[in-house]
């Protein structure tokens, strides 16, 4: 058995120790929001933060993660109580098929933590481990920086 | 997974009923005659009901009215991310005049929705949104007939808002009042009123899609997840090539490993189940490992592959032949352009799951086309296709025909061996990669000549292609099939016919052309397994187009854009082509600097979808090839826009899409094996190539038919890329992709 901590809640896990995080989270906890894309940490599909740092939860052991602080997008907020990047990302429609979006908005979130006034080169190079297939890369970067925005309001 | 509240099933004998009739009038008319979603063309008789409801013309197959006044609207196709979701329940709102959110709408599952085929083409505005759009202004028309006789009042004094039909003394019936003594169980009429499309006030607004808060919170939103009650994990290991033959493999050692509930083998198809999906994946691993396998697949050389595929045997086909009088020919242009296989490269790799019952077998699958899925399954199963139910559930976006429809075969095969438990099926991305069919390579060959005033006098194009339509219509066109110990047979290619044509889809230029003669040369042999990729051959023709477009400009000493304006009679066309221009401030910029240009194209999908054309600008840095794009103007007529900025998305990303096919995307292979079998091996763009800015101006056409959008901009993008690299560099690029390595070596720094 296996302690997790994931959006702020403890879970024990009963799993292989080698299971990536992604699976557990996926079937052990039934959320949704990190996706299967490579398994390979090559595309971002299942971006989650530990410890404040956006990562790929499909490479990463849960034997490593008992005491660290795991945040998904669960932890952001609701449909019906969006958290600020996934409100920016619904208020710029910034997905096609959304396939990718719970991991843009994991590294979004992860971005905006620990550099709130990003540059637009800054947000582009941050952005970078995580692919879009259907080209919604102008929208998510408008998200990005409408987040950006909201954040700074709300900290005024 | 509660995707959705279930609506009363509309029974199958109903169903029957209201499409029976006509399909065995005109059904069966053979793979050749129909287009790329399946559909056979209506004869002259019914084509007077529009879109889809000619083959399903029944009000009650698209919109229902249950007693307590709720709408339910029913779609054959499926949401794929485009937004088709979004744009359906519009159409049935602005007719029944009742709020979006109000509707509930189904869509492609063989219980319950009308057979339209495949999700494909970008018809699925102009088939089934045509269909509820007229179907639900006929229900709404029914509703009020049926209030004016409660009333004892003319029809024409009445109007319908919000669910009720409105007397002017201020007494109201319900909807759900109003149906209860009317069926809706009658055939469509050709000719309702549809309103003033200038009054419209739920379609050409862009409503937020309705799928997007739950892709955003961790809701539940795809095939892959879904979690039934009982469910196993399977793997398949994959023949490594085509033809491979299992030799061996000893199969005790993983059926012993931790959770791991059966190792399936059957002929050369090889499986194993397993309690818990990454003791599925382990095991996966462990039997790939053990499996020994004799292959003698025969690639062709990569290097050389344009040159293989026309020296293939090919048929040709005559796509036009236009003779006029024109200027004598003063001079004489002549190219070859090329592409490389693509793959879709979904970001979601293939997912399905599948359950045996005594009844048959459920599939819950991301196919573009639940009805032939569900026949060529039934053929494949050997089961009668009444026993194969198809749900559409949506995946990550598929662009095409990619391994949804043979991981749905996975998960029924799967579960076939292990009747009565839930079977999820989900391709690993190495799988993904090299056994998804991938979008076919092709050569263009055109030549033209020009007259002493610089006018395009004669135009010659021949395009060599494989078919780009091999989607599972029969059991034999699964992946699967050359697995099993007794394949079925495998119907051969056969090409898309014209008007919408597949390799040569778009070979037929919009341009007045005094002379102009196209062939396609079919190919039938396919050196790799390939299918409908978005946009089909319309990406390349229109680059080569395009591109030789400007090459004539050049050599007409003309400039891009008043040249194209200056071959083009469509008014519509024209329109678009000034509007790209003129936001651009094509016309006022300054001209090119070393290492920086600006490109122009223009397309009408298919010339019978959208128009649209785009302008940009972009850099290269000569010392590495490397190509930034910048700015990017497009203007895109669509017919009415049914919500401008599921447009202005679609285009967006078709721009964005089509920059990564253009500049950086080719199918990788050795003689035997497809070697881009991750993200490595087969480099997408990524964030920082982006374009600096992307502009879409949606034209407004009240009252024009809805036009398909999904595919309108990928050729044009890719055109304008290669026009503006050309006066970057000075250096014409006529090959895909044009990638950093060709920039480069053609700059010669």
């Amino acid at each position: 058995m296996i302690t997790l901590t994931i959006n702020g809640q403890q879970h024990d896990v009963d799993a292989e120790p080698d299971t990536p995080l992604l699976y557990v989270l996926r079937e052990d906890l039934q959320m949704n929001g990190a996706k299967f894309g490579c398994g390979l940490g090559q595309c971002g599909a299942c971006t989650v933060m530990l410890d404040g740092k956006a990562v790929f939860s499909c490479v990463i052991p849960i034997s490593l993660l008992p005491g660290r602080e795991i945040k998904t997008i669960e932890g952001l907020g609701t449909a019906a109580v969006p958290g600020v990047v996934q409100q920016a990302f619904i208020d710029e429609q910034a997905a096609q098929c959304g396939y990718c979006i719970a991991g843009m908005v994991m590294r979004a979130q992860a971005l905006l933590e620990h550099n709130p006034s990003p540059t637009e080169e800054q947000i582009r190079d941050e952005m970078t481990p995580n692919l879009c297939r259907c080209g919604t890369h102008m929208r998510i970067l408008r998200a990005v920086r409408r987040a950006a925005q909201t954040m700074k309001r709300v900290a005024l | 997974m509660n995707a959705r509240p279930q609506p009363p099933e509309l029974s199958r004998r109903q169903l029957l009923a209201a499409g029976g009739a006509l399909i065995v009038s005109f059904s069966l008319t053979g793979r050749s005659e129909a287009d790329e979603t399946g559909a056979t063309p209506s004869p002259a008789k019914e084509a007077a009901l529009p879109g889809s409801l000619a083959k399903t013309p029944v009000l009650d197959a698209w919109i229902r009215v249950d007693g307590d006044g709720r709408v339910t609207a029913f779609t054959g196709k499926a949401e794929l991310g485009q937004g088709m979701r979004t744009a359906v329940i519009q159409l049935a709102a602005e007719q029944l005049a009742v709020a979006p959110e109000s509707i509930e709408l189904v869509t492609a599952d063989t219980a319950l929705t009308p057979d339209e085929g495949f999700t494909a083409g970008s018809h699925s505005m102009q088939d089934s949104g045509t269909a509820v759009f007229n179907a639900a202004g006929q229900v709404r028309w029914l509703l009020m007939q049926a209030a004016a006789t409660r009333f004892a009042l003319p029809v024409d004094q009445l109007t319908a808002r919000d669910g009720f039909v409105h007397a002017p003394d201020g007494r109201s019936f319900g909807y759900g009042a109003l149906s209860a003594g009317l069926s809706l169980h009658v055939s469509a009429e050709p000719a309702t009123g549809l309103g003033d499309p200038k009054s419209y006030r739920i379609i050409g607004k862009s409503l937020p899609r309705v799928d997007i808060p739950a892709k955003l919170t961790g809701g539940a939103a795809y095939v892959q997840d879904m979690r039934l009650p009982g469910m196993l994990h399977a793997r398949v290991v994959r023949q490594p090539s085509p033809g491979a033959r299992l030799r061996s493999v000893d199969a005790g050692a993983i059926e012993r490993l931790p959770g791991v509930v059966k190792v399936v083998r059957d002929g050369d198809y090889l499986v194993v189940v397993a309690e818990r999906e990454w003791q599925a994946v382990k095991a996966w691993r462990a039997l790939s490992a053990a499996a020994e396998w004799s292959e003698n697949a025969e690639l062709p050389e990569q290097a050389s592959l344009h040159a293989t595929l026309q020296a293939l045997p090919a048929r040709d086909i005559e796509v036009l032949t236009w003779t006029a009088t024109a200027g004598a020919a003063v001079k004489r242009l002549q190219a070859r352009f090329t592409k490389p296989y693509l793959m879709h490269g979904s970001i979601g790799p293939s997912c399905a799951l599948a359950q045996f019952s005594d009844d048959g077998v459920t599939v819950w699958t991301h196919t573009q086309g639940v009805y032939p899925q569900r026949g060529a399954l039934a053929e494949l199963l050997r089961l009668p296709p009444e026993k194969v139910r198809c749900i559409h559930v949506q995946g990550s976006g598929c662009y095409g025909h990619n391994g949804a429809d043979d991981v749905a075969a996975d998960a029924a095969l799967i579960a076939r061996a292990m009747p009565g438990r839930p079977i999820r099926v989900q391709w690993m991305r190495e799988q993904e990669n090299t056994a998804e069919p991938f979008g076919p390579a092709m050569v263009t060959e055109v030549s033209a000549a020009l007259d002493v005033e610089g006018n395009i006098v004669d135009w010659e194009y021949g395009v060599w292609s494989n078919t780009h339509n091999m989607r599972p219509t029969k059991g034999g066109m699964f992946l699967q099939n050359a697995a099993l110990p007794e394949p079925l047979p495998v119907p051969p290619p056969e090409p898309i016919p014209m008007p919408e044509g597949g390799g040569d889809r778009n070979s037929n230029p919009l341009y007045a052309f005094p002379n102009a003669h196209v062939v396609y040369h079919f190919v039938p042999t396919m050196p790799l397994r390939i299918s409908a990729m978005r946009s089909l051959g319309a990406y390349h023709n229109i680059f080569t187009i395009e591109s030789f477009m400007d090459e004539l400009a050049e050599a007409a000493g003309a400039d891009p854009v008043p040249f194209r304006l200056r071959h083009m009679k469509d008014a519509r066309a024209r329109d678009v082509i000034e509007a790209a221009a003129d936001r651009f401030g094509w016309s006022k910029l300054p001209l090119a600097e070393r290492g920086r240009g600006r490109g122009f194209a223009f397309a009408r999908y298919k010339n019978l979808g959208a128009y649209c054309a785009i302008a940009l600008d972009l850099t290269v840095e000569h010392e590495t090839g490397r190509v930034q794009i910048g700015r990017v103007v497009a203007a895109v007529d669509s017919g009415q826009p049914i919500n401008p900025d599921g447009i202005r998305n679609q285009i967006e990303g078709a721009i964005v899409q089509s920059a990564s096919w253009t500049l950086y995307e080719q199918v990788s292979f050795d003689r035997r094996h497809i070697t881009s079998a991750d993200w490595s091996g087969y480099p997408i763009l990524r964030f920082p190539a982006a374009p600096l800015s992307v502009d879409v101006h949606v034209l407004d056409r009240p009252g024009q038919p809805f036009l398909g959008t999904g595919e309108a901009g990928q050729g044009p993008t890719a055109a304008a890329i290669a026009n503006a690299l050309r006066q970057a560099t000075g250096v014409r690029l006529r090959n895909l992709p044009l990638s950093r390595e060709r920039v480069k070596a053609a700059v010669g720094v």
